[in-house]
């Protein structure tokens, strides 16, 4: 470990882009243009690796760490020496066997085993040495029937173990991997491991780039955190990798808010233009109506009540309908269970100008999902109209504006608004969606018994959920403020984002608080790592 | 520059090793299989002898004969010279994995595609000495067969260095290869190897009142001293007069070759990127 098998010193490489799509540009042209000299310079220069220094020592397992177009890759091309430095110098000691692109260079037409020589010489081996690895290479590719079958016949899995087999076998000094790992089976992805603590064990080493930050903690002696073409951190593997969970995590939160407000922006300016197009109070009209009509035609009356589909974000107005249709199901108001009737958030809150024409379809008695349909075609935006607005939503956790929770988390859902004027008629109400867009819960004040006595100035509504036992996945928020018939003063259709993340790869929507026991002859091994540990 | 060119004397196994899975992969599938080396100048060379004896009888050049002993002696050098300089100009886009992903000398890729159609010219040459035997008023004296292989040598130098040349020029500006192939269909006919350099050299206005504009054009071309020398070696008679010029070629191709290898040197290290 005190020499240093690979030594980068400030090492940076710049790659070109050119003004013109120079790639395309024809010589022809380069030349009738006069602008040979001019498209050969570059306008815009792209550090990929930017003033890089470390040093891996010898019989050292390094592994390197990063984002998608951090550089991970350039680094290794430059340790390769596949592409060299702009400035900088680049030192390895020993042979090097790039496991970058497995099989590159093989021909598909002639036999696997003619291409293991090629390969193999292509690599720096002489033939003779090849001669006497060949069947430990063929062997550990496990091709011994089909080593004489062009290669063009093998199966992706084949080429990649010979490809691999010959890339060992070239027994390297150094040895550089990238994501090489990830793209063969289970069975082949443990053979690969098992030669690297091979090599380890021979004193050889190992630059391994990878996603797999679980690989990298259990199997190098370092890492290193790449992160726009430099060295972020470097050093034990679980310190490195916590640090950079820890700002993919931070990523992830800018990430899924700068979207949101991109989105918000957009339903913001969409409302204020069907607003202008027509009058407030037709759409407001026709709402209501829309909703009877889908109600009169007959949506199931029940049956859909436990399909969570229905889940109201307004107790069901129909009852209070000033027309006396008689909801079919007898629902009394305030039960919640609005049963798949078109009472959804999206059904009875279509966007005015569309909300008749398509809640009025009758739909028939047998086909209760056709309300569910219409109201997932409602995508993001927001309407409404009245002295009621929802000025912001923000979803925390500890106080603190949040986007990423880990299922069990308490999440607070901070609704804030302002009147006009004093109102007397009024339901907040929320609706929590997944990405298939199935309703995974829906509430509002009313369902919940709140009376509304007044609502005026401004203040905030806070919905606290103590546990978020939702499994792993993105979810979307509709939050609304509307009268109890459902005349929507302000709708906010999936414009907030938040994320679950779990260990647990369970399947479904919602974890119910659980716990397994067994009699003594049921018997599992030791119980796994409480929740949080890293996998 | 040069430790460069002493390591691709090292590389001579692995140019070695491409050749032959060159080789083998060529035919590999179809019926004939390596026969296909011998079958294909032959029936090129049917071909053109049936345009010119057939379908166009009067533009044949007249007094020589065979006249298709005399096409074959241009025809299968030029097959090499163009299949070479079309295949390395292309080596290096075509085997851009190899050079985007694998520690690959790239000067090798082109050196391969010129040698492996060498290798394809010398496999023909049997065709060409029955021709010769079945063919032939008088056999070739031996004399003039010991010129033979520096033709050969000179033809390889050439090649070599302008398909270097191109290889490196194609990353940059992949229409070479569309420009080239037109470019050498041009040059074959500017050539004499369908029609006898007699045929042209007195053509034309002179030249700075030295010689005809057709005689000065085949003497800066460099192939048609090539094809001159093939034939004067293996169809004409008489002791080998062309060697002045096969051996200023010969500099010539040296000069060529170093700097190609000096030009594909300098932008050796964008391949990687532009391929």
């Amino acid at each position: 470990m005190t020499d240093a098998a690979i030594s980068l010193r400030d090492v940076s490489k710049l790659y070109r882009r050119y003004a013109h799509q120079r790639r395309f540009s024809t010589l022809k042209s380069a030349l009738l243009k006069g602008s040979l000299a001019s498209d050969l310079r570059p306008h815009e220069v792209v550090r990929a690796v930017d003033a890089v220094s470390l040093a891996v020592g010898t019989g050292a397992c390094v592994g390197l760490i990063g984002r998608n177009g951090s550089g991970k890759s350039t680094l290794l091309k430059l340790v390769t020496g596949i592409t060299r430095p702009t400035s900088g110098a680049v030192n390895v000691s020993g042979r090097v066997a790039a496991l970058i692109e497995l099989g590159a260079g093989f021909h598909p037409e002639i036999s696997g085993r003619e291409n293991i020589f090629v390969n193999g010489v292509m690599l720096g081996r002489t033939r003779r040495e090849i001669a006497k690895q060949f069947d430990e290479i063929v062997e550990f590719a496990e091709l011994e029937e089909f080593i004489d079958a062009p290669v063009k016949t093998y199966s992706t899995g084949m080429y990649m173990r010979l490809g691999f087999s010959v890339a060992v076998h070239v027994d390297p000094d150094v040895l550089v991997v990238d994501e090489v790992l990830a793209v063969g089976d289970e069975a082949f992805g443990l053979k690969c491991l098992d030669k690297f603590s091979e090599f380890k064990r021979r004193g050889r080493t190992i630059l391994l780039a990878t996603h797999g930050l679980g690989m990298v903690e259990r199997f190098c002696d370092e890492a290193i955190w790449i992160d726009a073409g430099r060295v972020r951190a470097q050093g034990d593997p679980r310190r490195v990798v916590h640090a950079y969970t820890t700002d993919v995590a931070r990523r992830e939160e800018e990430d899924i808010a700068s979207k949101d407000r991109r989105v918000q922006a957009a339903a913001e300016e969409r409302r204020g233009h069907s607003a202008g197009e027509e009058g407030s109070g037709t759409g407001d009209g026709a709402t209501p109506r829309a909703d009877r009509a889908a109600r009169e035609t007959g949506a199931a009356p029940d049956g859909d009540a436990g399909t969570g589909d229905g889940a109201t974000l307004r107790a069901d107005g129909g009852a209070r309908s000033p027309d006396g249709a008689t909801p079919p199901d007898g629902v009394t108001p305030g039960d919640g269970a609005t049963p798949g009737d078109g009472a959804t958030p999206g059904a009875d809150g279509g966007a005015p100008e569309t909300g008749a024409a398509e809640t009025g379809v009758p739909e028939g008695p047998g086909k209760p999902d056709a309300a569910v349909g219409d109201m997932f075609q409602a995508t993001e935006g927001r309407w409404g109209s009245g002295p009621v607005r929802i000025e912001r939503v923000t979803i925390e956790r500890e106080g603190n504006a949040a986007h990423v929770f880990r299922t069990g988390d308490r999440l607070t859902l901070r609704l804030e608004f302002r009147t006009s004027e004093p109102v007397r008629d009024f339901v907040f109400g929320i609706g929590i969606f997944n990405a298939d867009g199935t309703c995974c819960y829906g509430t509002n004040t009313d369902v919940e018994g709140f009376e509304p006595v007044e609502l005026s100035g401004s203040g905030e509504v806070v919905f606290a959920i103590d546990s978020l036992d939702l499994v792993e996945g993105t979810y979307k928020l509709d939050v609304a403020a509307h009268t109890r018939r459902g005349m929507q003063y302000d709708y906010h259709r999936l414009l907030y984002t938040f994320r679950v993340k779990s260990e647990t790869k369970d399947a479904g929507i919602y974890r119910p608080r659980h716990q397994w026991t067994f009699s003594p002859n049921a018997r599992f091994g030791p119980p796994p790592a409480p929740a949080g540990g890293r996998s | 520059m040069w430790a460069n060119l002493v390591r691709l004397l090292r590389h001579r196994g692995l140019v070695q090793t491409l050749v032959v899975r060159d080789l083998k992969a060529r035919y590999r599938g179809s019926v004939l299989g390596f026969f296909w080396s011998f079958a294909n100048p032959l029936l090129l060379l049917l071909v053109y002898t049936f345009v010119f004896s057939v379908v166009l009888d009067g533009f044949r050049p007249v007094d020589i004969e065979p006249y298709a002993l005399f096409l074959f002696c241009g025809l299968l050098p030029w097959t090499w010279f163009s299949s070479g300089l079309t295949e390395a100009g292309n080596s290096l886009v075509a085997n851009g994995n190899l050079i985007k992903k694998v520690l690959f000398p790239a000067e090798v890729l082109p050196v391969v595609a010129v040698v492996a159609n060498m290798v394809h010219f010398l496999l023909a040459l049997p065709i060409l000495v029955a021709a010769l035997i079945l063919l032939a008023p008088a056999a070739p004296r031996l004399s003039e067969l010991v010129w033979f292989p520096i033709v050969v040598g000179v033809q390889l130098l050439l090649t070599l260095g302008l398909g270097l040349f191109l290889a490196a020029l194609t990353v940059h500006f992949r229409d070479i290869k569309d420009l080239l192939s037109n470019v050498l269909t041009l040059w074959f006919f500017a050539t004499p190897i369908i029609y006898p350099m007699a045929a042209v050299a007195g053509r034309g206005p002179e030249v700075a009142g030295l010689a005809p504009l057709g005689k000065v054009l085949m003497d800066l071309n460099p192939f048609a001293h090539l094809a001159i020398s093939y034939q004067e070696i293996l169809f004409y008679d008489g002791p080998f007069g062309h060697w002045k010029w096969l051996l200023v070629l010969g500099a010539g191709g040296a000069v060529l070759f170093t700097a190609a290898y000096a030009f594909f040197d300098r932008l050796r290290d964008s391949f990687a990127e532009e391929v």
